[in-house]
């Protein structure tokens, strides 16, 4: 059996950053469902009540939007759009069938992790907006600080809005964590911060042949 | 008129499956406010407060007698006093209002809250918020189409005219009602309330008031509490009272088919993955893979 290589793909700090802003969408996901449907209002046990859910939830969305605020910089750059990832999209089918020697090299991120990353930071914006609107709690601070007000009319759209991107990002959440089930040997990434060469031959073939050219030292824009 | 049975058995409860069957359906009461008699004395105001253990610190006159200037989580019921220049007929008119919850057929703050049991209806039609389920998350607030309910910054729980459930609970009428020294508020049956009103309305129309008529809003399938108004065909010139009052289509998009597509994209989505990892399995590296990276770096190390 060869012996396996390893290649470093998440400085600690990067891991750092995606573990809390993880927990708090699972908690935004959990105590937000709770208020969705009703069948779903017994999540607000977790967090001790519905009270508790209504005062904790606005405050793990700040920690959230900071968190994804600090991943959003990390990433951006390896996440702008290239010529490959039409590729990638168009062949779609071979993606899910695992047959990655129908597709072109890929770099650090193929199409699909792009993908979820601008959706995220597209649905975050929108909560983080919307969410202010709903925060009334934090109305008398806004108006004193920042000058803000809204009508109840523009509170209807925010909680309408609010909804609609919140089941969209707990959609786009789904489909990251099954592909890091699905895709073996990605967790890794994200707990140790490497991933075996034999991981990055097959899936990310390009980022491989520049970190090994590179001598396997990571950027300190990771 | 017709008796008051002094029953409160459920027929709505928010985020709850199903209306709570109710084993005898109660004569649906009305409060009709007749805004024709209305002198505007306040009593109701101050009737509404003694018997809710309500205070509110009187707020700075601002040149008209709207105190506070605004429902709030003290102020159940407030008078709102409009003068209105009547071109047509060249006169000033004096518009009081006695605003307070509605108490809706189809109540938009009970449709939009999500917490079990904080918000019910009886089914004499009282539309009541219970304390101590209320979150405070100010969901009412966006359901309700007449801008209603307030939530306290003491314990961040809403609050509303309660139509006297209490009272009514025991056979009496609410206490603004009772405090009226006019009888431009009464209170019974909403059959016999509505009959009351028609009287009115001949009355005033034989009076000149050709536009007189009953405010009982079929956009929210009517209310039970009701206004006899001289301008029925402008509510809106009474303090902003909606001319065609209905839930916010944005609110009803929001608890109907957002709740339950949303539902069935999420799950949909945890039933495909799981349906993918069945059908395609795992997506392993192969020793090869391995072995074509070590190579790689190796070639790098030559």
């Amino acid at each position: 059996m060869p012996e396996k290589t390893y290649v470093r793909r998440y400085s600690a700090g990067a891991r750092l950053n995606h573990w809390v802003t993880a927990v708090s969408l699972v908690l935004l996901a959990l105590s937000g469902l709770a208020l969705f449907h009703p069948s779903l209002f017994f999540l607000s046990g977790l967090f001790g009540g519905g009270a508790n859910v209504r005062e904790f939830h606005p405050w793990i969305g700040l920690v959230l939007a900071v968190s994804f605020l600090g991943l959003f910089f990390r990433f951006w750059r390896l996440n702008l759009w290239e010529r490959t990832d039409n590729v990638w999209l168009t062949r779609l089918r071979s993606v899910l069938a695992g047959r990655e020697e129908d597709l072109p090299e890929i770099g650090k991120y193929n199409a699909g992790q792009k993908m979820v990353f601008w959706l995220m930071s597209i649905l975050i914006v929108a909560l983080f907006l919307s969410g202010v609107v709903l925060w009334d709690q934090q109305h008398d601070w806004l108006a004193a600080n920042l000058g803000l007000s809204f009508t109840i009319e523009q509170s209807r759209v925010a909680v309408l809005i609010h909804a609609i991107a919140a089941v969209i990002a707990i959609v786009v959440w789904i489909v990251h964590v099954y592909a890091a089930i699905w895709v073996k040997g990605t967790i890794s990434a994200m707990t140790r911060g490497e991933v075996t060469g034999g991981w990055g031959w097959r899936h990310h073939r390009r980022w491989l042949r520049e970190e090994v050219a590179r001598g396997g030292k990571s950027r300190p824009a990771e | 008129m017709a008796y008051i049975q002094p029953k409160l058995d459920l027929v709505r409860r928010s985020a709850s499956s199903g209306a709570e069957p109710a084993l005898s359906r109660e004569t649906e009461v009305a409060k009709l406010i007749d805004i024709s008699k209305c002198i505007g004395c306040k009593a109701c105001q101050v009737a509404c407060m003694e018997w809710n253990e309500l205070r509110q610190e009187p707020e700075e006159n601002v040149g008209v007698y709207d105190n506070p200037h605004d429902l709030n989580p003290n102020t159940w019921t407030l008078m709102r006093y409009t003068e209105y220049e009547n071109t047509a007929e060249d006169r000033l008119e004096w518009l009081i209002r006695k605003d307070g919850c509605m108490h809706c057929t189809d109540p938009g703050c009970l449709k939009a809250c999500p917490s079990p049991g904080a918000i019910v209806q009886y089914s004499n039609g009282i539309v009541d918020f219970i304390s101590e389920a209320c979150i405070g998350c100010g969901y009412c607030v966006k359901g309700c189409p007449f801008n209603i309910p307030r939530i306290s910054k003491a314990d961040h729980k809403a609050y509303k005219c309660t139509l006297c459930s209490d009272r009514v609970a025991e056979g009496m009428g609410p206490a603004c009602a009772k405090a009226c020294p006019t009888k431009a508020i009464t209170f019974g049956s909403k059959d016999d309330m509505i009959a009351l009103a028609n009287e009115r309305v001949e009355d005033l129309k034989e009076r000149g008031y050709a536009r007189a008529g009953l405010y009982d809003p079929p956009g929210v399938n009517g209310t039970h509490v009701m206004y006899v108004l001289h301008h029925a065909d402008k509510p809106s010139l009474y303090a902003g009272l909606p001319d065609a009052p209905r839930i916010s289509p944005l609110v009803e998009t929001w608890k109907g088919v957002t709740k339950y597509a949303g539902m069935l994209a999420m799950g949909a989505a945890a039933v495909v993955g799981i349906g993918h990892y069945l059908m395609a399995g795992p997506n392993e590296v192969s020793e090869h893979d391995e072995a074509e990276a070590r190579k790689l770096k190796e070639g790098r190390d030559a």
